[in-house]
């Protein structure tokens, strides 16, 4: 067995999102090569050479790739993808977008967001909002796989794989870069952080997350949101946490002011520990928290923050 | 311009599905159905731009058992032009949907296909992307804003770190996310209308789609359960407690 991972970059760094993804590889086990297809991505090359159980690093560089737009990085993918028995990404936005073109590409399914590896050929994969786990067996010669990192526990660094350039492909000339608004933070990145605060609906404004980034601030918590908190304007998209969000699975997850929608515990019922603060004792969020305080979220929040 | 929209009937959101007791699907016995929200997001986006004079007509396409003529009708009464059913009675994987899309996209001949990002039952996040490769297209998936410029369509894309904006030649497949509008409620003067509007059927086997399952799901089972911890008095018993019981702070 020989298996592919798509490398989750930014061009200067690798994502944390790859080293989850080799440790779903490795679980398959067989050779492991990393793909990193970037423009000037020579560092985050570098870095995934040093990706503990990786064999090659093999790297497409090319002012095309820059964006990871689909239509140029799976023709990529697929030109460089051969005699390999698995392909692997993380299922993140950049992940689902790609993976399953290169599936079409090649005549073959897509093994969709898998949680655990049972053999080669069959993986455990949630659906039905993570309500139901699935176990599927492919008939497929080459398995296209996403991974949920918070499944998988991160490799360790301190390999050294070599390295080697990949085939580059002509632009398919069906799509361009247009422009992106990237959310700025000092805090650690939703999907990887060891706590979470997340405020919902309740928190009333966009204004009163600023008790949440206190709280956070002295936990160097990430700090996440509701569909319900999203969709009313009070913060932006990248910090919805859920079934068609960012799924999270830290140490540490508060929900403040958030009922507990299935579609919201879908991303985050993985949590080791769970607590929720929310002023109605009959809140659902309250069957999956391991504490649970019922009270008004504007007087526990700052209390919580003094007390930390 | 003509849009296609592919709608899917799946179990309602607010159903919370369990395995059936035997372990081989889920149970969806006597649930209630309704079109993916999604999709419904798709129909609505696509009425909008013909309302704003950007689509002349708005074709929508269903895969599945006869019954999803209920949501080819709801996207009818949404404002939908007209509708085709790709009649099976078994269930497709993505890739045979893509396919099956496929062939309704060489019949048609759209300039634009709209679609939800990701069925909520399956959960699977592909079968846009699919279609759009077998076409040969661009795609502008996960969708919150999206502008027809003649030739060409601007496409806003929710991702990870933020938004992107990516230009596309059309045509070209556009998977929605949940921001890029909310969906009208039908009136019933419409629901009625929507009855007499043209509904096509066909098979996969009469477009010549093969649909061989790709993968087996050899069994499902309950996600590993959780259960309801204690409630706390107040702030400093649930600082203790997660200093000193949980020890994660
Ligand atoms: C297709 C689809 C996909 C979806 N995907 C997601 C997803 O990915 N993520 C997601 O989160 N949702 C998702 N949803 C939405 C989901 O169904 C719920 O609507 C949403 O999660 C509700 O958010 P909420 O808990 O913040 O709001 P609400 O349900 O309105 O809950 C607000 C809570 O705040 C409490 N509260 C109010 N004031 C106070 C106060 N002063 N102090 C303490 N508590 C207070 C209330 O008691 C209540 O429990 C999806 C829905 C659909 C249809």
């Amino acid at each position: 067995m020989s298996i592919l991972v798509i490398a989750e970059h930014d061009n200067g760094s690798l994502k944390p999102a790859t080293l989850n993804t080799v440790a779903a590889a490795a679980k398959i086990g067989g050779d492991i090569d990393v793909l990193v297809i970037g423009s000037g991505c020579g560092a985050a090359a570098t870095e995934a050479a040093g990706v503990e159980g990786v064999r090659s690093v093999i790297t497409v560089d090319g002012a095309i790739y820059e964006h990871q737009l689909a239509e140029e990085v799976a023709p990529a993918i697929v030109a460089n993808s051969e005699g390999y028995t698995h392909i692997l990404a993380p299922a993140t936005t950049t992940g689902k977008n790609v993976m399953p073109r290169v599936a079409a590409m090649l005549d073959v399914a897509q093994i969709s967001d898998i949680v655990g590896v049972e053999s080669a050929d069959t993986f455990k994969r949630p659906i039905y909002a993570g309500n139901i786990i699935a176990t599927v067996k492919s008939s497929d010669v080459v398995k296209v796989i996403t991974v949920r990192t918070t499944a998988f526990d991160a490799v360790a660094t301190g390999g050294s794989a070599d390295s080697k350039d990949g085939a580059a492909t002509e632009s398919a000339g069906l799509s361009s870069f247009v422009g992106e608004e990237l959310a700025v933070s000092d805090r650690p990145e939703l999907t990887a952080a060891s706590v979470v605060i997340s405020g919902g609906r309740g928190m009333q404004n966009g204004d009163n997350f600023k008790l949440l980034e206190s709280v956070a601030d002295k936990l160097g918590a990430a700090v996440g949101a509701s569909r319900a908190a999203v969709d009313a304007g009070f913060v932006p998209n990248d910090m919805q946490v859920g079934q068609t969000g960012k799924i999270v699975a830290p140490d540490l997850y508060i929900a403040v002011g958030i009922s507990g929608a299935i579609q919201h515990l879908a991303g985050m019922k993985d949590s080791k520990v769970i607590v929720a603060i929310n002023k109605d004792e009959e809140a659902p969020i309250f069957q999956v928290a391991d504490y649970g305080l019922v009270a008004d979220l504007f007087e526990a929040v700052p209390q919580l923050e003094q007390a930390l | 311009m003509k849009i296609l929209v592919a709608v899917k009937r799946v179990v309602d959101y607010n159903v919370k599905v369990r395995p059936k007791a035997d372990g081989t699907g889920p149970d969806l016995a006597n649930a209630k159905m309704s079109i993916n929200p999604f999709c419904e997001i798709a129909v609505e986006e696509a009425v909008r731009l013909k309302e704003a004079g950007v689509a002349s007509e708005v074709v929508v396409v269903s895969i599945g058992e006869k019954t999803s003529q209920e949501q080819i009708r709801t996207a009818l009464a949404l404002g939908a032009d007209r509708g085709i059913l790709v009649e099976t009675g078994e269930s497709l994987q993505p890739l045979a949907v893509a396919k099956c899309l496929k062939a309704v996209y060489d019949q048609e001949q759209p300039q634009m296909v709209l679609m939800g990002k990701q069925s909520i039952d399956g959960d699977n996040n592909q079968t846009g992307q699919m279609l759009a490769a077998l076409a040969g297209i661009g795609q502008g998936t996960f969708a919150s804003e999206v502008k027809v410029d003649g030739e060409s369509v601007n496409v806003t894309r929710e991702i990870d770190g933020g938004l992107q904006t990516v230009g596309l030649k059309l045509p070209a497949v556009v998977t929605t996310d949940l921001r890029l509008n909310e969906p009208r409620y039908a009136s019933l003067p419409n629901i009625m209308k929507a009855k007499k509007k043209p509904l096509d059927t066909t098979t996969p086997a009469d477009l010549g789609v093969d649909i061989a399952p790709r993968f087996e799901v050899l069994g499902v089972e309950p996600p590993p359960s959780r259960s309801a911890g204690i409630k706390v008095a107040d702030v400093a018993e649930l600082v203790d407690k997660l200093k000193n019981e949980a020890k994660v702070i």
